[in-house]
C-alpha cells in the first residue's frame, strides 16, 4: 500500500513540473503580446518604453532562463506579480479562490445528492417512469449550455417571479463577515452572524444549481450504467440464491461495485466545477477564480495566466492523485495488481 | 416465513411437473424449457446432461427462480416439500433460496463479489435467514472452508476472492452453499470451468457432502463423465425437453434414445483402444427453440428415425426406473453400436525422420508490472526450457493444466512471440529470432488453428474475404476471379456449401466457425499446423465433426499437427506422440498408447486418474490417484522438481535437484527421479 | 404442442413498428433535428427571412411578432435570422474540431496501443498531460493569447480536445488486440500496419464514432461558451453563443437571450438521441432486449 501511494505521489509530482512546462510553452510562445494591451497603442509606439516594460517584467530573457526563473519561483511558492493588478498573483487567487471554491462545492455536493441515488433506482427499476425521468434529466443537464440556463433561471426565478436573489455573493446592503476562510457560509456561521448565512445561502441558490447541471447529469448517468453493470454480475446472482433481501443485493453487493467508475468521473468532475465555473461566475457577477482567469486571459497576464494553470493543473493531479487512492481502498484488486 | 408443510417422509422432495420456461423476446417466445418433468428424492444425486442450448441451466434457475428479464414460468408446477416454488411470492422464495436450496454456478472466478472479503459473503449467507448470529456465523464459516479443505481457512476468511485460485473460489463456493445445511443443492456445471485435476477434488468433494449430509445433489453438466461419476440417476436432456431418464450404468451402456446414443459415441474415451480416429456424429444443428419441430424433436437429425416419429413421443418407461422419449426403443431393443466407417484403416503415418520442427530448450519469460515505481519487475515463466521435435506427418499432442504454457508455446512455434532463449527450427531454418518480414515466406508452411471461433474470425469481414486475405498477401492466386475459385475450393474442403463466401462470421455456429477457421488455415497451403485447443468451446457432437475434419484433412493433405489440448481423450485419441507440461517445463513424452498404458511420470499418472470416463462400471475399478493441492505460480516455481509440491512420491531429493529430461525404454521420456514408482 | 402454446397466455408482443419506435425512435428525432439545423445552416441566405446584419435602430428590441418571429435584438438585427446564420458557424466549429481532434486522438492512441513499450507509455503519459487542463482553462488561455477569432479559438480547442479520443482508441485496441483474429492475422504474416487500420479499427470504429457523435453537441457547448466569453466571434458575426452574451442583461427582453439558448440545447440534445441510439445499437445486450 505505502509502495503504491508513494508512486503514485511520485508521479503526480512530475505530472504537475510537466504541466507547468506546458502551460509555459504555451504562452510564451504564441503570439499574444502584453505591451500592446497593458501599454496602448501611444506608448507602445515608443521603443524606449517599450524596451523598459519588457526589461521590468523579464520579457527580454531567453525562454530557458524565463522558465527556470517562473519554476524556481514555484518552488519558493512566488507565483510572480500580476502585470495588471501589480499584485503578487497568489495573493489575487487567495482573494478570489473561496468564492470558487464555495460555488463549486455546494454545486457538487447538490449533484452528487441527486445524481447518485437517481442513477441507482433507475437502474435498479429498469424502463419504469423514475428511470425516464432520471435519462431526462440528465439529458437536459449535460446539453443545456451554463451561461444560457444561468440567464434563464435569473431572469425566471429573480427577474420575473423575484423569488430568488439577484447576482452576487451577498445583498448589496449586507455586511460581509469578517474573513476567516473566506467561504461566507462558514465564516458568517463561525461568527453567529446568522441574518448574512441566510443572505449568503440564498445567494448560492441559483448558481450552484446551474453549475450542478451538467455535473449531476454526468453523475446521474454514470451511476446508472454502472449499476445496471453491477447488477448483471454473476455476483448479484449469487447473493440473490443465497436469500439475501432485494435491498441489501442492491445496496450491499452492487452498489460497492458500481462506485468505483462514479469516483473517477466524480473526481474529474470536481475539478472541472473548480475550473470551469467561468461562465456561472460572469453571469452571477461571482467574483471567483473563473471570472480572474478570465481577465488575465483577456488582457494577455502571463504571470497570472501561468500562476492559474499550474494550480489548476495541480489540483486536476491531486484530485487523480485521491482517486487513485480511492480506488485502492475500494476495490481490493487495485494494489495487489 | 410460511412454515414447512412436510409431506410424507417417501415423497419425493422436488417435484417438477410440465415445466415450461419461455423468453419472452420481441420477436416471439423462446422455449427454452418446454415440458420438463421429474422427480428428486431426498437425499439422491441427479444428473442432468445436455449440450448447450437444451435448457439444462434455465431449469436449473427456475427451480431457484433466479431467472432474468425476459425469461419467465409460463406453465407447469414446482412441488419442493409442500410448496409450489413457481407461484412462490417474492419473499416466499427468498425464504427458500440459500436454506433450503442452494446453488453452485458454473464460474467461480465471477461469482464471488470482487469488493467484499470472503467472510463477510459467507456470514451473511447464514445471518440472511436468522439462523446464525454474527459471531457464530464467523465461526462457522472457518469451520466450513476446512471441511471444504481450504487450507488456513482462518487467513482465508480474511481475504479478498481475487488472492483464490478458480478452484479455491469453487470450494468457497460450496461452503457458502452448505452453511445453511439446505436439503438441495444446485450445481450448474461447477467443474466447467476448472482443471480436469481439480476437478476431481471438486467433485470427490461433492460426493463426501453428499453422503455425510444427505443433501440432494442435482448435478448439470455437458459431460457425461462427471455425471458418471456423482449421479446415482441421470436426465438427458434435448431442445428443451427430457428425452432420456435412468440410472447412469444403464443409460450410458445401454441407451434408448438415439440422442444419447449420439452424445455417448461422439466423445472420445480415454479408456478405448482405436483404430480408426474418426468418431460418430450426428448431422446438422439442434433446432431453433422459437419454433420447435413438430413430432420427434431429434428427428431431424436421428439416424434411426422411423415414420411414427413424425408423431411427438412422451417419456414412457422402458424398464424398471428408466423412460426414454422416443419411438423405435418403446419394444425394448437396444440401438445398435455404430458402424465403424474403418474401411480404410488409416494408413499407419509413415513419420519421415527428419524433424519438420525442432525446438530445443526454449524459454519464454514474460515481465509483469511492476508494484511501483522503485519496485523490481517480476518474471512470469510461461515456458522454461522446453524442447520437443514433430516429425513431418504425424501429430503430436502438447496437454497439461492452465497456466502450463502449453498455448505459449504454440505462439513460440508460430513466432507470434519470441522466445527469451533457446532455439526454434522449422525445416533446417532457424526462426528463433526471425523479423517478421523475414518469417513471412514460412508462414505459408506453418499456420495456427484458434481455440475460440467467436474471436478467431474478423467480425468485419465476409467468409470470402477473411479466405481471400492470405491467398492475396503471398500471391498464391492471380486476379480476383481465381480468388473466388479458390475461396470455394477451400469452402469445399472444410465441408460448407460454397455460397457461405458472402456471409459474415456472426451468421454461423461455432462449429461452422472453426471450420472457416481451418480454411483460413489451410488456405496458403500449410505442411505444419498448430492447433491450439481448436474443439475445447465446442459442443460434444460438434467436436466430433472437427476431429473428423483434421484427420480427413490430415490424410489427404499430409498435414503434420501440433494439436495442443486439455482434455487428455481427445488427446489420446488423435495424436501418435503426446507431450505432457507442468509449469513451463516437459514431464513426459511418450508414443499415446504407451502414455496411457503405462505412465511413467506421476504428473501423468494423475492427470489420467482425474479425467472422467463416462462409464460408472469403469469409474469404480479405476485405480485413483489423487492429486494434492493447487498448482503453484510459474512466477516463483518450486525449486527442483516442479511437480513435488503436488506429487504423491516425492521425497527430499526432489526439491534438490531437478530431474532431467531422460530417455526409457521404448522412446519414451521423463523427466523424474523415480520414473514409473507410482 | 400448438395446443399448450395456445393454452398459455403469453404476453402481447409489441408490434414491429412500436418495438422500433421505442428503441430508437429519440434517436431518430435526434437525426431530424440535426438534419433540420444542417439544412438551414446550408441555405442560410434561403432560409432566413432577414440579412443577420442588417441594423434597424428603430425597430429594436421588438418582440417577436408575425414580422420578426423571434423578435430582434438591441440593434435591431432579426433574432430568427441570426440564429439560422449561427447554425453555420457552431456546425461547422463542432465537426471540424471534433473530426480533426478524433482523427488525431484515435490515430495516435491506437498507434500507442498497438506499438507498446516505451512509445506507448511516452504518448499515454501526453496524453495525460494534456488531461490535467480543464479544456475551457486551457482554451482560454490560447485563445486570449492567440487572439480572438474562429480561426485561432478553433486552434485552441483542437489543442486540448484529442486527449479524449487517444485514450479510447488506446483501449479499444488493446482490447482487440488480445483477440485471436490478430493473431491469426499474424500468423498469416500480414504486416502491422495492414492489421491496425485493416482489422482492428474497422471493430473498434462503433464505440469512436458514439463519441463523435456525444461529443459533436460538446464541442458546439464550449465554443459557444467560449463565444459567449467574448473569445469566439468577432462582432458582429452572428453565432450563438455570442448572441445569448448580447441579451443576457436584457432580462425584459427575454427573447434576444433565450431563443439562441434553445438553438444550441436542442442541436446538442440531437447529438445525444443519436449517439445515445448509436451505443445501443452497437451493443448487442441492449439490442436483444
Amino acid at each position: 500500500m505505502i509502495r503504491y501511494v508513494s508512486s503514485r505521489l511520485a508521479m503526480a509530482a512530475v505530472m504537475v513540473v510537466l504541466a507547468t512546462l506546458v502551460i509555459f510553452l504555451i504562452s510564451n510562445t504564441v503570439p499574444g503580446d502584453p505591451v500592446l494591451t497593458q501599454l496602448g497603442d501611444l506608448a507602445a509606439s515608443n521603443p524606449a518604453t517599450v524596451a523598459e516594460f519588457r526589461h521590468k517584467w523579464g520579457l527580454d530573457l531567453p525562454l530557458w532562463d524565463r522558465y527556470w526563473i517562473f519554476l524556481s519561483g514555484l518552488a519558493h511558492g512566488d507565483f510572480g506579480v500580476s502585470i495588471v493588478s501589480r499584485r503578487p498573483v497568489l495573493e489575487d487567487i487567495a482573494d478570489y479562490a473561496p468564492a470558487t471554491v464555495e460555488l463549486a462545492s455546494v454545486a457538487f455536493l447538490l449533484s452528487l445528492v441527486v445524481g447518485l441515488p437517481l442513477g441507482v433506482m433507475a437502474a435498479v427499476k429498469r424502463d419504469s417512469w423514475i428511470d425516464h425521468v432520471a435519462r431526462a434529466l440528465s439529458l437536459v443537464g449535460v446539453s443545456a449550455p451554463t451561461f444560457w440556463l444561468a440567464f434563464v433561471m435569473l431572469a425566471v426565478f429573480y427577474g420575473a417571479l423575484d423569488v430568488a436573489p439577484g447576482p452576487g455573493r451577498l445583498d448589496p446592503v449586507s455586511f460581509p463577515p469578517a474573513r476567516i476562510t473566506g467561504l461566507l457560509l462558514i465564516d458568517t456561521a463561525l461568527q453567529g452572524d446568522w441574518d448574512t448565512f441566510h443572505d449568503a445561502l440564498a445567494h448560492l441558490v441559483l448558481p450552484s444549481i446551474v453549475l450542478a447541471g451538467a455535473t449531476l447529469g454526468l453523475i446521474t448517468r454514470t451511476t446508472r450504467a454502472a449499476m445496471l453493470e453491477a447488477l448483471s454480475q454473476d455476483y448479484v446472482r449469487v447473493a440473490k440464491a443465497k436469500g439475501l433481501r432485494a435491498r441489501i443485493v442492491v445496496m450491499g453487493h452492487a452498489l460497492p461495485n458500481a462506485m468505483l467508475p462514479v469516483v473517477t468521473l466524480g473526481g474529474l468532475a470536481y475539478a472541472n466545477l473548480l475550473a470551469g465555473a467561468v461562465m456561472t461566475e460572469t453571469v452571477f457577477s461571482w467574483p471567483g477564480l473563473g471570472r480572474y482567469t478570465f481577465q488575465s486571459a483577456v488582457s494577455v497576464d502571463f504571470p497570472a495566466i501561468m500562476a492559474i494553470t499550474a494550480i489548476v493543473a495541480a489540483i486536476f493531479v491531486l484530485v487523480n492523485f485521491l482517486v487513485d487512492l480511492s480506488y485502492a481502498l475500494l476495490d481490493p484488486r487495485v494494489v495487489k495488481k | 416465513m410460511p412454515a414447512t408443510v412436510d409431506a410424507p417422509a417417501d415423497a419425493p422432495l422436488l417435484q417438477v411437473r410440465d415445466l415450461r420456461t419461455w423468453f419472452l423476446t420481441d420477436a416471439g417466445p423462446v422455449r427454452a424449457v418446454d415440458g420438463v418433468s421429474f422427480d428428486l428424492h431426498r437425499g439422491e444425486t441427479l444428473g442432468i446432461v445436455g449440450e448447450s442450448g437444451s435448457g439444462k441451466s434455465v431449469c436449473a434457475k427456475s427451480i431457484m427462480r433466479l431467472l432474468d428479464e425476459p425469461a419467465r414460468i409460463v406453465e407447469g408446477t414446482i412441488l419442493f416439500r409442500g410448496r409450489d416454488l413457481a407461484h412462490l411470492d417474492e419473499e416466499g422464495i427468498r425464504a427458500v433460496r440459500g436454506r433450503e436450496i442452494a446453488m453452485v454456478f458454473q464460474d467461480p472466478m465471477t461469482s464471488l463479489n470482487p469488493v467484499l472479503r470472503i467472510a463477510r459473503q459467507l456470514v451473511e449467507a447464514m445471518t440472511a435467514h436468522g439462523r446464525f448470529t454474527v459471531a457464530a456465523a464467523r465461526t462457522r464459516a472457518i469451520d466450513l472452508l476446512r471441511r471444504m479443505g481450504v487450507s488456513a481457512p482462518e487467513r482465508a476468511v480474511q481475504s479478498y476472492p481475487h488472492q483464490f485460485s478458480g478452484g479455491m473460489r469453487q470450494r468457497v463456493m460450496l461452503a457458502m452453499g452448505f452453511s445453511n445445511e439446505p436439503s438441495l443443492l444446485i450445481a450448474d456445471e461447477p467443474t466447467t470451468a476448472l482443471d480436469v485435476t481439480i476437478q476431481a477434488q471438486i467433485l470427490d468433494l461433492l460426493r463426501e457432502l453428499n453422503a455425510d449430509y444427505g443433501t440432494a445433489v442435482i448435478l448439470i453438466s455437458h459431460d457425461l463423465g462427471v455425471i458418471a461419476n456423482v449421479c446415482a440417476r441421470v436426465l438427458v436432456m434435448y431442445a428443451g425437453e427430457v428425452v432420456e431418464e435412468g440410472a447412469p450404468e444403464d443409460l450410458l451402456t445401454d441407451p434408448r434414445h438415439p440422442y444419447t446414443w449420439a452424445l455417448l459415441h461422439a466423445a472420445p474415451r480415454l479408456d478405448a483402444e482405436t483404430e480408426d480416429r474418426r468418431l460418430v456424429t450426428i448431422e446438422g444443428q439442434p433446432p431453433d427453440p422459437r419454433a420447435w419441430p413438430e413430432g420427434c424433436r431429434f428427428r431431424a437429425r436421428c439416424p434411426f428415425a422411423v415414420g411414427k416419429c413424425a408423431e411427438h413421443p412422451a417419456l414412457l418407461p422402458v424398464g424398471p426406473g428408466r423412460a426414454t422419449r422416443c419411438w423405435v426403443t418403446q419394444d425394448g431393443g437396444p440401438l445398435h453400436p455404430p458402424g465403424r466407417v474403418s474401411a480404410q484403416a488409416a494408413p499407419a503415418t509413415t513419420a519421415h525422420p527428419a524433424p519438420l520442427l525442432q525446438v530445443e530448450d526454449v524459454q519464454k519469460h514474460f515481465a509483469l508490472p511492476s508494484d511501483g515505481l522503485f519496485a523490481p519487475h517480476r518474471l512470469l515463466r510461461a515456458v522454461d526450457g522446453v524442447s520437443l521435435q514433430v516429425m513431418r506427418g504425424e501429430t503430436v499432442g502438447l496437454v497439461g493444466e492452465s497456466g502450463c504454457g502449453k498455448s505459449t508455446l504454440a505462439r513460440l512455434v508460430t513466432r507470434l512471440y519470441e522466445p527469451t532463449g533457446g532455439r526454434i527450427v522449422f525445416d533446417g531454418h532457424d526462426i528463433t529470432h526471425a523479423s517478421q518480414a523475414d518469417i513471412r515466406p514460412l508462414r505459408r508452411r506453418m499456420q495456427m488453428i484458434f481455440q475460440d471461433p467467436y474471436a478467431s474470425l474478423n467480425p468485419r469481414m465476409s467468409v470470402g474475404e477473411i479466405l481471400a486475405g492470405p491467398l492475396k498477401l503471398h500471391g498464391i492466386v492471380a486476379g480476383d476471379a481465381a480468388a473466388r475459385t479458390r475461396v470455394r475450393e477451400l469452402l469445399d474442403l472444410v465441408g460448407l456449401p460454397a455460397r457461405n463466401a458472402e456471409r459474415f462470421p456472426h451468421e454461423f455456429s461455432g462449429g461452422q466457425r472453426q471450420r472457416i477457421s481451418i480454411a483460413r488455415a489451410l488456405a496458403v497451403g500449410p505442411d505444419f499446423v498448430v492447433a491450439d485447443e481448436p474443439i475445447s468451446a465446442l459442443d460434444v457432437n460438434i467436436q466430433a465433426q472437427i476431429i473428423n475434419l483434421m484427420v480427413d484433412l490430415q490424410e489427404r493433405l499430409g498435414l503434420t499437427y501440433l494439436f495442443i489440448a486439455h482434455d487428455l481423450a481427445v488427446v489420446r485419441h488423435i495424436c501418435d506422440r503426446i507431450v505432457v507440461l507442468y509449469l513451463g517445463k516437459v514431464m513426459e513424452v511418450a508414443r499415446a498408447a504407451d502414455l496411457f498404458a503405462r505412465p511413467l511420470h506421476p504428473y501423468t499418472r494423475t492427470l489420467i486418474s482425474a479425467a472422467p470416463v463416462p462409464d460408472p462400471r469403469v469409474e469404480r475399478t479405476r485405480r485413483r490417484v489423487p492429486m494434492k493441492g493447487e498448482p503453484p505460480s510459474a512466477i516463483s516455481p518450486p525449486s527442483g522438481c516442479r511437480f513435488r509440491t503436488r506429487c504423491p512420491v516425492a521425497e527430499a531429493h526432489c526439491a534438490a535437484e531437478e530431474p532431467p529430461l531422460m530417455a526409457m525404454a521404448g522412446g519414451q521420456m521423463v523427466a523424474c527421479h523415480f520414473p514409473g514408482r507410482i | 404442442m400448438s395446443g399448450i402454446a395456445q393454452r398459455i397466455v403469453v404476453p402481447v408482443v409489441a408490434s414491429p413498428s412500436r418495438r422500433w419506435l421505442r428503441r430508437y425512435g429519440l434517436a431518430a428525432a435526434g437525426a431530424a433535428i440535426i438534419v433540420a439545423w444542417l439544412l438551414l445552416a446550408i441555405f442560410a441566405p434561403w432560409a432566413a427571412p432577414y440579412d443577420p446584419n442588417f441594423v434597424d435602430v428603430a425597430g429594436r428590441l421588438k418582440p417577436p411578432s408575425s414580422v420578426h418571429w423571434l423578435g430582434t435584438d438591441a440593434l435591431g438585427r432579426d433574432v430568427a435570422s441570426r440564429i439560422i446564420y449561427g447554425a453555420r458557424i457552431s456546425l461547422l466549429v463542432g465537426f471540424t474540431v471534433v473530426l480533426i481532434g478524433g482523427l488525431f486522438g484515435t490515430l495516435l492512441g491506437g498507434a500507442a496501443a498497438y506499438m507498446r513499450g516505451w512509445a506507448e507509455e511516452a504518448l499515454m503519459r501526453l496524453t495525460d498531460l494534456v488531461f490535467c487542463f480543464p479544456p475551457i482553462i486551457l482554451a482560454m488561455a490560447i485563445a486570449a493569447a492567440l487572439g480572438i477569432g474562429t480561426g485561432n479559438t478553433m486552434i485552441a480547442m483542437l489543442v486540448v480536445w484529442w486527449p479524449k479520443f487517444s485514450r479510447l482508441a488506446r483501449s479499444l485496441v488493446i482490447t482487440q488486440r488480445s483477440l485471436e483474429y490478430v493473431e491469426a492475422a499474424q500468423t498469416i504474416g500480414f504486416g502491422p500496419a495492414h492489421i491496425l487500420l485493416r482489422q482492428i479499427l474497422p471493430n473498434a470504429v462503433g464505440p469512436l464514432i458514439v463519441l463523435v457523435t456525444l461529443d459533436l453537441g460538446n464541442a458546439i457547448l464550449v465554443f459557444a461558451g467560449l463565444s459567449f466569453l467574448g473569445l469566439g466571434v468577432v462582432p458582429p458575426t452572428a453565432e450563438w453563443g455570442a448572441m445569448v452574451a448580447e441579451g443576457r442583461e436584457l432580462v425584459q427582453q427575454w427573447w434576444v437571450a433565450t431563443f439562441p439558448g434553445i438553438a444550441i440545447l436542442s442541436v446538442v440534445m440531437g447529438f445525444n438521441f443519436v449517439g445515445d441510439g448509436l451505443r445501443d445499437w452497437l451493443d448487442p445486450h441492449a439490442r436483444n432486449r
